[in-house]
């Protein structure tokens, strides 16, 4: 009964019949323990949760992240060195394979006229055979011709003194027609 | 005398409630128990042990859970949480220094409770813990204390060098000591009155505005008031943890770093 009293007593201190404080409730010095007790509480709890757990875990993972973008930019001007070489390597190819085309095709042109020029002497050697054969056949041919004429002018020579009722001489015949072609 | 005082408040209650105007601006800062009425001993479960506690879960919501997937390319929470850290430890490694960073921890626990603590403060209906000069003392006293004797324990007494300003003329220097001693001294006071005074000042014109309110010719002026002032209290919230915090960080220096 009396410490029911006493504790009435004091909540009157800070707070009117009305529930309403008297004052300023920053200077009621019937509450400051209460408040100092619960703050250091809390402080503590603060202090354990943030530095046990939470400080280190953000740490980590903001130096996981500063580690990811290092990596990310060294591997992206790894690509970057990467892809500068293959240019590199492409122009060069390139520029090899231009010139390459341009041998094959000095070397073909160079086959080709060799091996025309080869055809060429060939043909000629060829015409040049065929004309000489031509040539010769002509020359056999008027060789032929001329003995048969000298033939059939020694057998038409002999007939027509027959026919005349001569009777020729065989030999002298012939070097009658003989004579007569020579001139 | 008190009951005379007491009196006076009672016919002004009368007084309001028979107009219609109620302002009772303090009542917000009235410590409770929470279960059932009387005495608040120190152990007693109070609104400030139910606000401190929420204080405390939002603070391992943000720090805890909001991290809980240690993303790197972080969510919306755990972007808040790495900001908060980014914030105070560079702060801390600015106004400090590289080997103020061991202290971190304690400082990032002063900041978050208090800028939690404000901005919970915020929510209407809510009790404000750094309303009140216990709580804000202590955590200036602790600062306080910590700092001093960390200052003697890294420098022993070339620590009071601090107090000595060897680049002011010589004549002057008993002068320029005694002065900074006693705003080494002023410095808790300042530190606690600073926070407590900018919230429960903000938070009683709130209340004043709010009893306007009851008045139809005024109430949409009020209305606005309220809003407008509202929107500075956030800024004051944080701007008033923020100062709470570099100011730590200051008188670390100092204690680290005690030469001029």
């Amino acid at each position: 009964m009396a410490t029911s009293q006493l504790a009435e007593d004091l909540a009157g201190i800070c707070v009117d019949s009305h529930g309403s404080a008297i004052g300023m409730p920053q200077l009621c010095s019937e509450w400051i323990p209460n408040q100092v007790f619960w703050l250091v509480i809390t402080l503590v709890v603060i202090f354990f949760v943030l530095s046990r757990i939470a400080l280190p875990r953000i740490a980590s993972v903001l130096a996981e992240r500063q580690g990811t973008i290092t990596n990310d930019i060294a591997a992206a001007e790894e690509l970057k060195r990467q892809a500068s070489e293959a240019e590199a390597a492409y122009d060069k190819a390139l520029a090899d394979a231009r010139s390459e085309a341009q041998g094959i095709a000095q070397a073909t042109r160079d086959e080709i006229k060799a091996e025309l020029d080869a055809a060429t002497a060939k043909a000629d050697e060829q015409i040049a055979a065929k004309s000489a054969e031509s040539e010769a056949a002509i020359a056999e041919i008027r060789a032929s011709s001329l003995a048969n004429i000298e033939i059939v002018a020694k057998d038409a020579a002999a007939a027509i003194v027959a026919r005349f009722g001569g009777n020729a001489d065989q030999a002298a015949i012939s070097a009658a027609v003989d004579s007569r072609m020579k001139g | 005398m008190a009951t005379e005082v007491e009196h006076g408040a009672e016919m002004a209650d009368h007084a309001v409630e028979n107009t219609g105007l109620v302002f009772h601006p303090m009542d917000q800062f009235i410590v409770k128990p929470l279960f059932g009425d009387g005495h608040v001993g120190m152990f007693t479960i109070t609104n400030v042990t139910l606000w401190m506690a929420i204080a405390i879960a939002a603070i391992a919501a943000l720090m805890v859970w909001g991290t809980s997937r240690r993303a790197i390319v972080p969510s919306r929470t755990q972007s808040v949480a790495e900001l908060a850290y980014g914030f105070i430890h560079k702060m801390v490694e600015d106004v400090t220094g590289k080997d103020g960073l061991k202290y971190f921890p304690y400082i990032m626990t002063l900041f978050m409770f208090i800028v939690m603590s404000n901005f919970l403060g915020l929510i209407p209906m809510s009790f404000t813990t750094t309303s009140h000069f216990a709580v804000t003392v202590v955590l200036a006293l602790a600062v306080f204390l910590g700092v001093t004797i960390l200052g003697f324990v890294k420098n022993g007494a070339s620590f009071l060098s601090l107090f000595w300003v060897s680049s002011a003329p010589l004549a002057l220097r008993p002068i320029l000591a005694l002065i900074e001693v006693i705003s080494y001294f002023v410095r808790p006071v300042s530190h606690s009155i600073r926070l407590a005074g900018n919230v429960m000042a903000g938070h009683a014109v709130l209340k004043v505005f709010a009893g306007f309110a009851a008045v139809a010719a005024v109430s949409p002026l009020t209305i606005v008031a309220i809003t407008a002032i509202y929107g500075l209290e956030v800024l004051v919230a944080f701007i008033q943890a923020y100062v709470f915090t570099i100011l730590t960080c200051v008188y670390l220096k100092d204690a680290l770093h005690p030469h001029h």
